[in-house]
């Protein structure tokens, strides 16, 4: 389950964000901090989240630092029992 | 009081880490009126140095033009000073109208309602138009001031990768469901001086019934035959649904901005635009003087014209000179150079040489695509673009960056 769950997200990241098909990403790469993702566009990530899993993040869970990996964003699945 | 010591040491603090980060933002001081050649109190306490000015956004040279200056005088004498009024209560006057009107008419819109300034224009649009159904479609690299505009507003957010059409297009597709909707960009875009496809922006909103809503703060006044903005320079003029755009810059640069578009639009911006109805009206000085701006570029398009042969002379000689820059028609031309470090340092000894130019590096530009970013203005002459090609060939040369493209910049100095 959560290799797909990493594949799934590091895919969509991939899709949405990186313009080059050829940049890599895994699971620990510092996404916001790096600005890979700017913490508006952020805004778009958690919603794809919130809609692929049927739940509801709170903005004070919804911190940069939760969105900065993928491994983070697992976590944060975690406290849903989605991940 | 219970400004205590805590809340001291914690903003203290938060300034230490902006000045740990490099991204420490200083004044200097300008004790004359802006133009080509301004006379600059740098570092503060430092004897004023006279250098060409090749960072304002003084496109058209009209800052301090003679006519304009007259014009804001009039306006003084036959207007007063402050209004003390928001718009509504009794805060416009028969020549905030007559900018409207000019706006409208220059623009080639249905009506135009002016705000204090482009931000707040953008602050206060998308609140009015829409709400939770709908949806924002924007480019990844609008201006701030839009984000900010986007925050303020309940609709749902989608954005697209910069300038990606087909990007655009899955997100219009993903959103058929919703009631309305807005595709939203810059016209020109401020860090690259690149230009929004608004050709195929506007067949795509066509196709898939979306509005589109342009930011032409770098472009009205200049961009297309006539100076009226990018929809001119993309042929779409019609075709655009909310135009913003800014005072602030070409047209002046005094301040004020407005929203121009569909009528219904300006009309209920009328009736629920925050900062609009709730922030003071237009100072009747510049209001007087951007009404000048407009009669100015309306009769002739010299300005424009001498900008545009500026910036391709200029675009021209550093190519040629061996620089990697961001290639387009736009006065702004970014100078690649990618290392953070190498670019702050060139803006200084450019500075030395008597160019102010400014060097911009991570958060304001992506990571290792620092530049420095040079704005041509109708303002400069011939000697003036050349003593600034010279310079940068000098300095240019001192760190061994002539010729080298990309990889072999970052090759040398990292990024
Ligand atoms: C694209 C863009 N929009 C809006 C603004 C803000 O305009 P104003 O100075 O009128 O608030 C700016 C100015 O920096 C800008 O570059």
């Amino acid at each position: 389950m959560s290799d797909d769950l990493k594949k799934l997200i590091i895919d969509y990241v991939k899709k949405e964000y990186l313009d080059d098909d050829s940049e890599e990403i895994d699971e620990s790469t510092q996404l916001i901090s790096s600005g890979i993702v700017d913490s508006f566009s952020m805004v778009a990530l958690k919603t794809f989240l919130e809609k692929k899993f049927q739940i509801s993040i709170p903005d004070e869970k919804a911190t940069t630092e939760a969105f900065d990996s993928v491994n983070n964003m697992i976590n944060l699945l975690k406290e849903f029992n989605v991940a | 009081m219970a400004y205590s010591n805590k809340a001291r040491d914690f903003f203290s603090n938060e300034l230490k880490n902006i000045n740990t980060a490099g991204t420490f933002k200083e004044e200097r001081y300008i004790e004359s009126p802006q133009g080509a050649n301004i006379n600059v109190e740098f570092p503060v306490g430092a004897k004023p140095k006279e250098v060409l000015n090749f960072c304002a956004n003084n496109y058209l040279g009209l800052s301090s033009h003679p006519e304009v200056i007259e014009a804001a005088h009039q306006g003084l004498n036959e207007r007063g000073y402050g209004m003390s009024s928001v718009r509504f209560i009794c805060g416009t006057q028969d020549i905030h109208k007559e900018l409207e009107t000019k706006l409208t008419k220059f623009l080639g819109t249905e009506d135009t309602i002016l705000f204090p300034s482009c931000m707040d224009a953008n602050a206060g649009v998308f609140d009015v138009v829409l709400d939770k159904e709908d949806a924002m479609i924007s480019d990844r690299l609008v201006h701030a001031s839009i984000v900010d505009g986007m925050r303020l507003c309940k609709a749902q957010l989608y954005n697209y990768k910069h300038s990606n059409m087909d990007h655009l297009e899955e997100k219009l597709k993903e959103t058929q469901n919703l009631r309305l909707r807005m595709i939203i960009t810059d016209g020109v875009f401020s860090m690259d001086g690149d230009i929004a496809k608004l050709d195929e922006i506007c067949d795509l909103a066509e196709k898939y019934d979306a509005m589109v809503m342009v930011d032409d703060s770098h472009a009205t006044g200049f961009m297309g035959k006539n100076g009226r903005g990018t929809h001119e320079h993309c042929g779409v003029i019609g075709r655009i649904d909310i135009i913003t755009t800014t005072l602030g810059k070409a047209l002046g640069g005094a301040s004020g901005g407005c929203v121009s578009g569909r009528k219904e639009i300006v009309d209920l911006c009328r009736q629920r635009a925050r900062p609009y109805l709730f922030s003071n009206t237009m100072p009747p000085v510049i209001v007087a003087a951007a009404n000048k701006v407009i009669d100015l570029i309306s009769k002739t398009t010299d300005r424009r014209d001498k900008l545009e042969k500026n910036t391709k002379y200029f675009r021209d000689k550093m190519t040629a000179a061996g620089f990697d820059i961001r290639e387009g028609v736009h006065p702004i031309v970014p100078i690649m150079l990618y290392n953070a470090k190498l670019a702050q340092d060139m803006a200084r000894d450019l500075y030395e040489e008597g160019i102010y130019v400014i060097g911009f590096s991570f958060p304001v530009v992506p990571k290792g695509q620092a530049r420095i970013r040079v704005q041509v203005s109708a303002a400069h002459e011939k000697e003036h673009l050349d003593k600034a090609i010279a310079a940068f060939t000098k300095i240019g040369a001192k760190y061994q960056i002539l010729g080298k493209k990309k990889d072999e910049i970052i090759a040398q100095y990292g990024y």
